[in-house]
């Protein structure tokens, strides 16, 4: 698989004009001064000195003629591997349950933007209640990425992998199609291509080769691969170009927020939080906490809901899945 | 089985008979027809199935599942039984073995047949990791195989020198095969040592293997948090229930070689006495787990496993639910503690009963558990939210027990199904030269 080259400023990009609240900007690495020696084209001796530190912190001098230039070795963090992720970043979301109404417009983006066809949306709009005496409410549910994740244990090939940044991928070229990783999901958050996937991302994919396009676990959906697991990939695609995932960016209602646990912000676009403040003041929580997963994604609780939930039956058809695939 | 020749002119393998060649026949259509399903399934992908994202794994695993178990027979009989000096075991070793390792070779197949990208096997090699209980089930799986064919062959190599001079004016060529396989055995005492040893060291080392495989498939589901898969019991659990069928599985098959061979003064009434107990004392151990895996979480009754446990007792699996475990597992306890129930063909009847039921009894461990997730099952299609394996499903894993069929019938055809020289060496036979006309 090839690597994609490193934007790191563009990746920067969403959240700092989400967020506005000019964080400080990353403090640029310092770098090495190189050392450049003037060197006499016999060899000998200049008689020109330079001071160098050594690695333990004594001062030597050095003869110019005996210092050469080498190439800064590169960062390898700072380089953007697939399978490793962006480099100090962990990606969460939260899922404020008091706005949805199942308005369905995550679904359909994210089914649009990931080129799903079939019943395959990776995205789901659950209908909810906890018990009788409590009421009703939709629970948009993607896929966890959890931080002890279950289904990346069991994978027998490493296909599917858990990134640095935080994000589960998988990488179609490699999966073998076991489906041990659906079983071992507690959130049913896989999907099977159980069939050719028959995508117009496929049919176009040549096309798409000579313009210097190919698959990536980081794209997931582009294309589907027959006899192979897809899921929610938290769109590390729209991450790079300094975008919001699809589904964040789709709801009318701002339920979704995504940012990152390190610079401790949310947001959906409109609004913006302190990560750590909104799940304390929201008493936030996430699924299953009991089964030690750690899900990278929160919900805030349906109350002070800002509709009724009952406006979000007129597009709840249980029987009827085309609601996703339009 | 007085004399020697005797002895050999009844063990020796024989041509089919017309039975033999109709049952071939037979075989080798179901096989044809689960060719031509699984080149369907090769062609469109995994949809000829009825799985789907919540039944994700169906009769393909719940067969495999069965196949393992059957195999766990060949280290119950050949090796636990042997080990512990039963007397009338050593006629049903060879039987044994060749029901493990058609089982053991099937399962590998059949795991392959229920993935989605099964050209990509190679991977399981080159990425295989050793987090994935998959990869610990390949490993023990293959090393299971491994000994069980050392263990089919090593008793072998005396029956098979005998055969090659048997066979020497009948058939040079089967005696030629013999005879290479036979390594030289000549019978010397230093020959019998190393072929006692090797053989005691093997039937020791597959035990632990042995659980070893259907330990490790049972964690297939335990080390998931499926309600009905989330039990510490799940390992013995299993191992009770493959003894069960692949106990089933000799008392069926001894039979039928039995009778289509005319083996009844070496498989005698005594045979299916002992395996009539055998049975019943496994049944009665594999429901005492049933018991622990059942009542307890019903007991508790947690949302998830109330959920799971009201499709069993109550709902869309009851019938199957009790069917098996009255039908195939309280039943044959029931009967087969009457000596009249031990005789041949009562023990033949049950075995079948309780090998259909010991397969069932996977379906009932698999599939279940899969349509009772954590979250609710919604917004997919009416059809996703139950299984019902479709045809070409079923054609591709009746091939499969064809295939598993086939490969015992073949091997019953060219090799003799009571080991010969044991047989001759604990009834004190001398081996003498064969006489032709006997």
């Amino acid at each position: 698989m090839k690597e994609k080259p490193c934007n790191k400023s563009s990746r920067r990009n969403f959240l700092e004009k989400g967020i506005k609240l000019g964080l400080a900007t990353a403090v640029g690495s310092a770098g090495i001064a190189s050392v450049v020696g003037k060197t006499s084209d016999d060899g000998s001796p200049s008689g020109e000195t330079i001071e160098l530190m050594t690695t333990d912190g004594t001062l030597v001098k050095v003869d110019s003629t005996n210092v050469q230039k080498v190439e800064h070795p590169k960062d390898h963090d700072s380089e953007y591997r697939v399978r490793e992720g962006f480099k100090n970043r962990k990606f969460v979301m939260v899922v404020d349950l008091a706005r949805c109404k199942n308005a369905q417009k995550c679904v359909s983006s994210c089914n649009k933007s990931h080129f799903i066809t079939g019943e395959n949306a990776w995205l789901k709009i659950y209908k909810m209640q906890d018990n009788d005496a409590s009421s009703p409410y939709w629970q948009p549910t993607t896929c966890m990425h959890c931080d002890k994740p279950p289904c990346v244990k069991v994978c027998p090939v490493d296909a599917t992998f858990k990134r640095r940044d935080g994000i589960v991928l998988i990488d179609n070229e490699r999966c073998i199609g076991c489906r041990f990783c659906m079983a071992a999901c507690p959130y049913s958050a896989r999907v099977f291509n159980w069939s050719e996937p028959n995508q117009e991302i496929t049919m176009n994919m040549d096309d798409h080769h000579d313009h210097g396009m190919h698959y990536s676990a980081d794209h997931a959906g582009l294309p589907s691969v027959k006899g192979t697991v897809d899921k929610c990939d938290f769109c590390p695609h729209m991450i790079e170009a300094g975008e919001m995932p699809h589904c964040v960016s789709a709801c009318p209602n701002g339920v979704f927020f995504f940012g990152d646990q390190y610079e401790d912000t949310v947001t959906n676009g409109d609004e913006t939080f302190r990560l750590s403040a909104l799940l304390k003041e929201k008493a936030g929580y996430r699924l299953m906490e009991n089964l030690g997963t750690e899900p990278s994604l929160y919900y805030l609780p349906p109350v002070d809901r800002i509709v009724e939930f009952e406006e979000g039956m007129e597009l709840y058809n249980e029987k009827n899945p085309d609601i996703k695939s339009h | 089985m007085q004399n020697y020749n005797q002895l050999v002119n009844d063990l020796a393998p024989k041509k089919f008979g017309l039975f033999g060649k109709i049952w071939l026949g037979l075989l080798i259509v179901v096989l044809m027809a689960s060719f031509y399903a699984y080149y369907q399934q090769l062609k469109d992908g995994l949809v000829i199935t009825d799985l789907r994202d919540y039944a994700l794994w169906g009769i393909y695993i719940s067969n495999f599942v069965f196949f393992v178990a059957i195999s766990l027979v060949g280290s119950l009989v050949s090796a636990i039984l042997t080990l512990s000096k039963v007397p009338w075991a050593t006629p049903l070793t060879r039987i044994a073995e060749i029901i493990a390792i058609a089982a053991i070779v099937m399962a590998g197949l059949t795991i392959i047949i229920d993935m989605g990208a099964p050209q990509r096997l190679l991977n399981i090699f080159i990425y295989g990791r050793l987090q994935s209980p998959i990869i610990w089930d390949v490993i023990v799986i293959s090393t299971y195989l491994f000994i069980s064919l050392l263990l089919l062959y090593f008793p072998l190599i005396p029956d098979m020198a005998i055969l090659q001079k048997y066979y020497k004016n009948k058939s040079p060529k089967l005696s030629k095969w013999y005879g290479k396989l036979s390594l030289n055995w000549r019978g010397s005492d230093k020959q019998k040592h190393i072929l006692h040893s090797s053989i005691r060291t093997l039937s020791i080392l597959i035990i632990p293997v042995a659980f070893g495989i259907h330990t490790v498939t049972s964690w297939l589901f335990a080390t998931t948090y499926r309600p009905g898969w989330d039990s510490t019991n799940f390992g013995p659990y299993f191992i009770a229930g493959a003894f069960v069928a692949g106990a089933g599985g000799v008392a069926t098959i001894m039979y039928i070689l039995r009778r289509s061979l005319k083996l009844k003064n070496y498989i005698t009434d005594l045979h299916f006495d002992k395996m009539g107990k055998l049975m019943v004392l496994l049944c009665l151990i594999y429901l005492y787990f049933n018991v622990n895996e059942y009542l307890i979480p019903a007991y508790k009754n947690t949302h998830e496993e109330a959920e799971h446990l009201k499709g069993m007792f109550t709902g869309h699996f009851s019938v199957k639910f009790w069917l098996v475990i009255f039908g195939s597992l309280v039943l044959p306890v029931i009967l087969m503690v009457f000596k009249r129930f031990r005789k041949p063909l009562p023990v033949f009847i049950m075995g079948v009963i309780v090998v259909v039921g010991a397969w069932w009894k996977r379906y009932l461990i698999v599939t279940p558990t899969l349509l009772h997730p954590f979250l609710p099952i919604q917004d997919v299609p009416e059809s996703w939210h139950t299984y019902h394996p479709t045809i070409l499903e079923w054609t591709i894993t009746a091939g499969t027990l064809a295939a598993a069929l086939l490969i015992i019938t073949l091997l019953v055809r060219y090799l003799p199904v009571i080991p010969i020289h044991e047989i001759a060496e604990e009834n004190n036979i001398e081996e003498t030269e064969l006489n032709e006309k006997a």
